[in-house]
C-alpha cells in the first residue's frame, strides 16, 4: 500500500518536516515502511527541450544521436537510449551537474566515441511513475528551458510505500493509515464529510437490487449519478492515482479508484443505460456460466465458488468482489452511472479470486474484510470527486442487506494484558491507548476488567488476545522491557544428535566433505542408479527434475560427484546426512522417513570405504554390524558390495558403485560407496567403551598365516581366532593378504598377529603353544589350513 | 708393579683423548680396563707380592681404574654427542617442501551454522527437537491455526505429495510443525529450539531456493510474556552475533502467533550506521515471532489460561552465507569442492 503524505493530511495535521520520522512511526505501528521517495525533490537542473535533429550514432545500433534546444538556439548533441522521439517534441533533459532522484549524477561523458552533454529522461527517472519505456513527453506549448517542476506543475509531496499485514484491512486506505498514525501521534483525526449537491428524484425508482444468497453478501448499497461527461481526471486526481501506482483512464473509472484507495471501499461504476431496469441481483454462480471481464477475457464460473452480480434477466454482469463485466462497462457515450458499494463474504472473496487466479485491487481488500459503515460515505466522495464534470448525484439510494458479521463486544482483563505482555499499564493508560483507534472501552462491573466494542473497520479483531495486541502495538514494542526467562531444563542434545556430531567429525577428519544435494530427483534418476523406481511424486513440482521424492542418497551424491569430475576436481570424497523418503508402509500416510548416511569416494576403492565404515563402527561402538557379500545390494559391484547387517537386518550397505551405473551417470573414476540407516543402525545401545585393564605383565605375539579359500570372509577367520583365544588376546591383526605360488588358485593367504596377556602373570612357553593349538583348530573348523 | 700402575694411569688419558669415534674409545677401554686389558693384567700380577706390598699396590690400582672409567665416560660423552651431531645435521628438512598433504574434509556451511545456533539455545537451556521433513496438511497448517482456504495461507508456497487425499500431506514449508508435535508429544514447561529443512514451492535463484533450512523456539510456561520474549531474543542475538548487535520486534502477522512481531536485529556489517546490505537502515530483518496464539494452545490441549508461550523462527542459510560472504545461496547445493573446501571450520 502506498500513500502521500499530503494525501494523508487531508485527514490529520501531519508535520511535513521529517517524512523519515514519520516512516519509522509507521514502521512501529506494524505498516512497514519499505521505501521513502520525495516526489519534486532532485528535479533541480532538468528543463524542458526541444528536439531539433535525430542521426543515427555512427558506432551503435541502440543509441541515437539527438540534437536538441534549450531556447538559445544552439544545438546541443546527446546520446539516447529512447526510440520513442520525433523531430519538435518537447523533453526533460537533465542537464550536466544534475543529481538526479536516485543520486546519480549527470556529466559530460562519451558514449562510444560519441558526446553526451545531457541526459533526456523517462517517468521513472523523473521519480514521476514507473514508466521507462521511452522518454517522458511534455505538452509541446512549453517554453524551452523552463524548470521541469514549474512545466509539469509538480507539488513537493511524500509518497511511502508500506507493507501491510493480512490482519489489518483497515490500513489498505488512506483514511486508515492516517487513522492508526494519527492515534500514535495524538493528533486529531477526521474523515471530511463529502459536500454533495443531490439531484431532486429517487434512486430507488430508478434502480433495484435483489440479494438472493444472503451468505454471499452483507451489504449492498447503490446509488444513481446522473450528468456523466466521461473525460480525463482532473490533473491532480490523476497524478495521485499514478503516484499510488493506478494508470488514471477517465474521470469516472478514476474517481473509483480514488474512492477504493482513500477509504478502502472497492466500488463498482455501471453504465446506467446497460442495465434493464436498474435492475442487479446477487446470486452464487452456476457451474458451466460465463461472463466477459472488464479486461476482455472469457472466463467460466464455478457453481457455489464464485459470487456473481447479474441483470434483471440473470445474465451475469459482473464477479462478486473480483472484477465486473464488459458487457455494462463505462464508455465515452456513458451518461448515468449506477454505482455499487458493497460487502462480499470475505472467504468467498479470497477462494473466488485464488481459483479464478484473478487478483485485483478490489479482490485484495474484500478478502481482508471491507467496513460494512463506510459505503455510503465512499458513494457521496465519489460523486463529490465527479461533480466538477457536471455530474449529479440522485437523491435516495437502494441498500440491501445480506447476513454481515456480527461483532459481540471483547471481555478485557488488565490483568491478562499485562500478564500476556509482561508489562504494568494501567486500565487508564489502555483506554486512552485504544480509544483513538476506534475501540470502544466501556466498564463492564468488574474492577480491571472492561468491555471492548471493536470498530467496523476492524473486522480482524475478535478476541481478547487481538485486543492486547493492538494495545501493544499503540503501546510501543520498543517500550516492553525484555527479560529473558530460565529455562526449567538443562540445555542438551539427543543420543542421536551427539552421535551426528561424532560421525560428521570422524569423516572430515578422514578427509571427506559434507555435501547437501537437493531431496529432489527426475524421473529415472532412481533407475540409473540401479534403484527401484517406487517413489513418493510431488503433486505441483515446479519442474520435472524435482518431482520425485529420493529413496536413497546414492542419486544426489553421484550427481554431484559427476559435477565435481566435469569440473576437473577428480576423486572428489564427499558425505551427506539427509532424510530418504520411502513408500509409506501400509496403513499409514506419511512416507516412510529415514535418516541416512551416505558417504562417496572418487577414484577410491570398495577397500577405502570399508576402512572408514571400521573406524566409524568403532568410534560409535557398532560392533554388531556385519558385511554380508552374499548378495550385493541393487546398483552396487557385484564383486565387491556388501549388504551391512545389524542382527541379521539390512541397515546399509557398503562397496562400490555398479560400473554400468558409472557409464549410465558418465562418471570416470571408480566410486567407493557407503549408505547407512542412522535410525536403524544406532537404535541398538552402542558406543559403551568399557574400561579393561591394561597388564603390568609383558605381552607376547604369536604370527600365524592360514590358506583360506576365496569363498570364506576374513572376518569369519578373525570372529573363529577371537573366539578360540579368548580373553588372552589383547589384539588381532591382520598384517598381509597375499595371493599366488604356493597358494593354490581361488585361494589367498592371510597372516595374522595375535597379541597375548594376561593381567596376572607372565605367559609361558605353554600358555602359548596351547593357545596357537586351540587357534589353529578353530580356524581349520571354518576352512583356514595353517601353512607350514 | 707401582711403577706399572702409574704408567698406565698416566699414559691413559692420552690414549682416551686421541681415540676419535666411540668404536675407537671402545678398543682402547678393551686395552686397558677388559678382561685382557692391562690393569686386569697387572692385578692377576698382585697374588706375588706380600700384604702390605699388596694393599697398596690394590690401592693405586683402584685409583688408576676410577680415574681411567671417568675419562672414558666423559670422552664417551663427548664422541657420542659428536656423532648425534653428525646425524641430525644430515638428518634436515625443509619443512615447508610438502607433497602429498593429508585430505582435509570439511563442513558443510549450513551444518556449521546449525551447530553454532544449537549451541548458543543449549547455553540457554533449551532442547533440541526435529520432525518429520514430510507432513500432513494438521502439523503444517491447521493446528497452527492456518484453516483450509485461510488467506495467510498465501504466505506459503506449498509442495504437495502423491499421498492420502489431494493437498493433505506435504513438504513441511516451515519448522513450525514441530513445535506442535512437541507440545503434543511432551508436557509444559517446553524450552526447546528446532533446527530444520523446509521446502517451498520456489525456483531457485542467487537469494531463494527450494529447499533450505530455518531454525524455530518455543517456549511454553506459566507466565510467559511478551517481555521475555524480547529479552530472549536479545540475549541469543548478542550471544549470537556479538555484544554490539542489538534485536529489536516490529508489529507483524503470523496465524500462529499473537501479539506477533518481525525480529530484526542490527546490520552486522555496519553495526547499524547504515550500508548497502542493510539498505541503509541499520537492521537486518532476521525472522519472525510472537506469543503462541490461543487457539494454537487450544489445538494441542493446553488451556491458554494456565499456560503461556512464545516462538520465534529465522532462516539459517542467510546466516551462513551471510558469515563468509557467499553471494549466491545455489552454490551451498552443488556439491562442488572448491567451494566446500572454502569453509573447514
Amino acid at each position: 500500500m502506498k500513500v502521500l503524505l499530503s494525501w494523508l493530511q487531508e485527514f490529520a495535521p501531519f508535520p511535513s518536516d521529517d517524512p523519515v520520522a514519520l516512516g519509522d512511526v509507521m514502521s512501529d505501528l506494524g505498516m512497514a515502511v519499505e521505501s521513502i521517495e520525495r516526489i519534486g525533490e532532485g528535479l533541480d537542473g532538468i528543463v524542458t527541450v526541444k528536439v531539433l535533429e535525430l542521426r543515427k550514432h555512427p558506432d551503435a545500433d541502440k543509441i541515437q544521436l539527438v540534437d536538441v534546444d534549450l531556447g538559445d538556439g544552439e544545438a546541443l548533441q546527446i546520446c539516447c537510449g529512447a526510440t520513442n522521439l520525433t523531430v519538435g517534441d518537447i523533453v526533460p533533459l537533465a542537464t550536466l551537474g544534475t543529481t538526479m532522484p536516485d543520486g546519480m549524477e549527470i556529466a559530460r561523458r562519451k558514449m562510444r566515441g560519441e558526446w553526451s552533454n545531457g541526459m533526456l529522461c523517462s517517468g521513472r527517472e523523473l521519480a514521476l511513475g514507473e514508466d521507462h519505456s521511452g522518454i517522458y513527453i511534455l505538452d509541446p506549448s512549453l517554453a524551452l528551458g523552463t524548470p521541469i517542476v514549474e512545466a509539469l506543475g509538480i507539488t513537493p509531496d511524500v509518497l511511502f510505500d508500506l507493507e501491510i499485514n493480512p490482519n489489518r484491512p483497515d490500513a489498505m486506505s488512506v483514511a486508515g493509515v492516517a487513522r492508526d498514525l494519527a492515534a500514535r501521534l495524538g493528533l486529531p483525526f477526521a474523515i471530511p464529510s463529502p459536500t454533495v449537491d443531490e439531484l431532486a428524484g429517487d434512486a430507488s425508482s430508478i434502480a433495484s437490487v435483489d440479494i438472493i444468497d444472503p451468505d454471499l453478501c452483507g451489504l449492498f448499497h447503490v446509488r444513481v449519478i446522473e450528468g456523466i461527461n466521461v473525460e480525463p481526471s482532473p490533473r491532480w486526481i490523476a497524478d495521485r492515482l499514478t503516484a499510488l501506482g493506478m494508470r488514471p483512464i477517465n474521470n469516472v473509472v478514476d474517481a473509483s479508484n480514488y474512492v477504493m484507495l482513500e477509504l478502502g471501499q472497492p466500488n463498482h461504476t455501471y453504465d446506467l443505460s446497460k442495465v434493464p431496469g436498474g435492475a442487479l441481483r446477487v446470486r452464487w454462480a452456476r457451474d458451466g456460466e460465463t461472463i466477459t471481464t472488464l479486461d476482455g477475457i472469457e472466463r467460466s464460473l464455478t457453481g457455489g465458488r464464485d459470487g456473481v452480480i447479474t441483470d434483471a434477466t440473470d445474465a451475469p454482469v459482473g464477479i462478486a468482489g473480483v472484477m465486473g463485466g464488459a458487457s455494462t462497462e463505462i464508455s465515452e457515450t456513458t451518461t448515468s452511472v449506477l454505482l455499487e458499494c458493497a460487502w462480499w463474504q470475505p472467504m468467498a472473496i479470497a477462494r473466488s479470486s485464488k481459483f479464478m487466479g484473478l487478483r485485483s485491487e478490489a479482490s485484495a481488500r474484500f478478502e481482508r474484510g471491507v467496513d460494512p459503515a463506510i459505503a455510503e460515505l465512499a458513494a457521496r466522495r465519489l460523486a463529490e470527486l465527479l461533480a466538477p464534470s457536471g455530474a449529479r448525484l440522485v437523491q435516495g439510494s437502494v441498500t440491501v442487506h445480506g447476513d454481515l458479521p456480527v461483532t459481540p463486544a471483547v471481555r478485557v482483563r488488565t490483568n491478562r494484558v499485562n500478564q500476556l505482555l509482561g508489562t504494568a499499564i494501567a486500565t487508564d493508560e489502555i483506554v486512552s491507548l485504544l480509544t483513538p483507534i476506534g475501540f470502544v472501552c466501556e466498564e463492564a462491573g468488574e474492577s480491571d476488567v472492561f468491555s471492548v466494542t471493536v470498530p467496523t473497520f476492524r473486522p480482524d479483531t475478535t478476541t481478547e488476545t487481538d485486543v492486547i495486541e493492538e494495545i501493544a502495538r499503540h503501546f510501543g514494542y520498543s517500550r516492553i522491557v525484555g527479560r529473558a526467562p530460565t529455562s526449567a531444563h538443562t540445555g542438551s542434545l539427543t543420543p542421536i544428535q551427539r552421535d551426528r556430531r561424532i560421525i560428521r567429525q570422524i569423516l572430515v577428519g578422514l578427509g571427506i566433505h559434507e555435501a547437501m544435494p537437493l531431496p529432489f530427483l527426475a524421473p529415472g534418476d532412481l533407475a540409473r542408479c540401479g534403484l527401484p523406481p517406487e517413489a513418493v511424486t510431488v503433486t505441483n513440482p515446479l519442474a520435472a527434475e524435482e518431482s520425485i521424492l529420493r529413496t536413497s542418497l546414492r542419486p544426489g551424491l553421484l550427481r554431484a560427484i559427476a559435477y565435481n569430475e566435469s569440473h576437473r576436481t577428480d576423486s572428489a570424497a564427499l558425505f551427506e546426512i539427509g532424510k530418504a523418503f520411502g513408500v509409506p508402509s501400509a496403513g499409514t500416510t506419511l512416507p516412510d522417513e529415514r535418516e541416512h548416511l551416505a558417504v562417496a569416494l572418487a577414484g577410491a576403492d570398495a577397500f577405502a570405504v570399508a576402512r572408514i565404515w571400521a573406524v566409524l563402527a568403532e568410534t560409535l561402538g557398532l560392533d554388531g554390524i556385519a558385511i554380508d557379500q552374499s548378495a550385493p545390494p541393487a546398483g552396487l559391484h557385484p564383486g565387491r558390495s556388501g549388504v551391512l547387517l545389524s542382527g541379521g537386518v539390512p541397515v546399509g550397505e557398503i562397496g562400490e558403485i555398479d560400473p554400468g551405473v558409472l557409464d549410465a551417470l558418465v562418471i570416470r573414476e571408480r566410486v567407493a560407496w557407503l549408505q547407512l540407516d542412522l535410525g536403524a543402525a544406532l537404535a541398538a545401545p552402542h558406543g559403551e567403551h568399557r574400561y579393561h585393564h591394561i597388564s603390568r605383565y609383558p605381552s607376547s605375539d604369536l604370527d600365524l598365516a592360514f590358506e583360506v579359500s576365496d569363498s570364506v570372509a576374513a572376518a569369519t577367520i578373525a570372529a573363529a581366532i577371537r573366539e578360540a583365544a579368548g580373553p588372552l588376546l589383547v589384539d588381532l591383526s591382520l598384517f598381509d593378504v597375499f595371493r599366488g605360488h604356493p597358494v593354490p588358485d581361488s585361494h589367498r593367504s592371510l597372516a595374522y598377529r595375535l597379541r597375548l596377556q594376561a593381567t596376572d602373570r607372565t605367559l609361558t612357553e605353554e600358555d602359548l603353544s596351547g593357545i596357537q593349538r586351540t587357534v589353529v583348530d578353530a580356524a581349520a573348523s571354518v576352512g583356514a589350513v595353517l601353512r607350514g | 708393579m707401582i711403577d706399572d700402575i702409574k704408567r698406565i694411569g698416566a699414559d691413559g688419558p692420552a690414549r682416551i683423548a686421541a681415540a676419535t669415534s666411540v668404536e675407537e674409545l671402545r678398543a682402547v677401554e678393551a686395552d686397558l680396563l677388559g678382561k685382557k686389558g692391562e690393569l686386569t693384567a697387572l692385578k692377576k700380577g698382585m697374588g706375588g707380592l706380600d700384604p702390605e706390598g699388596r694393599k697398596v699396590a690394590g690401592a693405586a690400582l683402584n685409583d688408576a681404574r676410577e680415574s681411567l672409567e671417568a675419562a672414558f665416560a666423559s670422552r664417551r660423552s663427548e664422541l657420542e654427542a659428536a656423532e648425534r651431531a653428525t646425524t641430525v645435521a644430515a638428518e634436515r628438512l625443509d619443512l615447508t617442501e610438502l607433497v602429498d598433504l593429508p585430505e582435509r574434509g570439511s563442513l558443510h556451511l549450513v551444518t556449521q551454522t546449525w551447530d553454532r545456533l544449537v549451541d548458543v539455545f543449549i547455553g540457554m537451556g533449551f532442547t533440541v527437537a526435529e520432525g518429520p521433513e514430510v507432513e500432513t496438511d494438521w502439523y503444517n497448517f491447521e493446528a497452527l491455526n492456518i484453516p483450509a482456504a485461510h488467506p495467510a495461507r498465501g504466505m506459503w508456497d506449498t509442495l504437495y505429495v502423491d499421498l492420502g487425499d489431494p493437498e493433505t500431506v506435504l513438504l513441511r514449508t516451515h519448522t513450525s510443525p514441530v513445535q506442535i508435535r512437541v507440545m503434543t508429544d511432551g508436557e509444559p514447561p517446553i524450552y526447546a529450539v528446532m533446527p530444520g529443512r523446509v521446502y517451498r514451492r520456489d525456483t531457485a535463484d542467487a537469494s531463494h531456493m527450494p529447499v533450505f533450512h530455518q531454525i524455530e523456539g518455543l517456549v511454553v510456561d506459566r507466565n510467559i510474556s511478551f517481555a521475555d520474549l524480547a529479552g530472549t531474543l536479545e540475549a541469543f542475538t548478542s550471544a549470537y552475533f556479538g555484544g554490539s548487535i542489538h534485536s529489536r520486534l516490529r508489529p507483524s502477522y503470523f496465524p500462529f502467533t499473537e501479539p506477533s512481531a518481525e525480529y530484526d536485529i542490527n546490520c552486522v556489517f555496519c553495526e547499524g550506521n547504515g550500508c548497502r546490505t542493510c539498505g541503509q537502515t541499520g537492521w537486518l530483518e532476521l525472522g519472525g515471532c510472537g506469543m503462541v496464539h490461543p487457539t494454537v494452545l487450544t489445538n494441542v490441549g493446553l488451556d491458554p489460561e494456565e499456560w503461556s508461550g512464545f516462538a520465534f523462527g529465522f532462516g539459517l542459510d542467510r546466516l551462513a552465507l551471510m558469515r563468509h560472504g557467499v553471494d549466491d545461496i545455489r552454490e551451498m547445493y552443488t556439491g562442488d569442492v572448491r567451494f566446500l573446501e572454502q569453509f573447514p571450520s
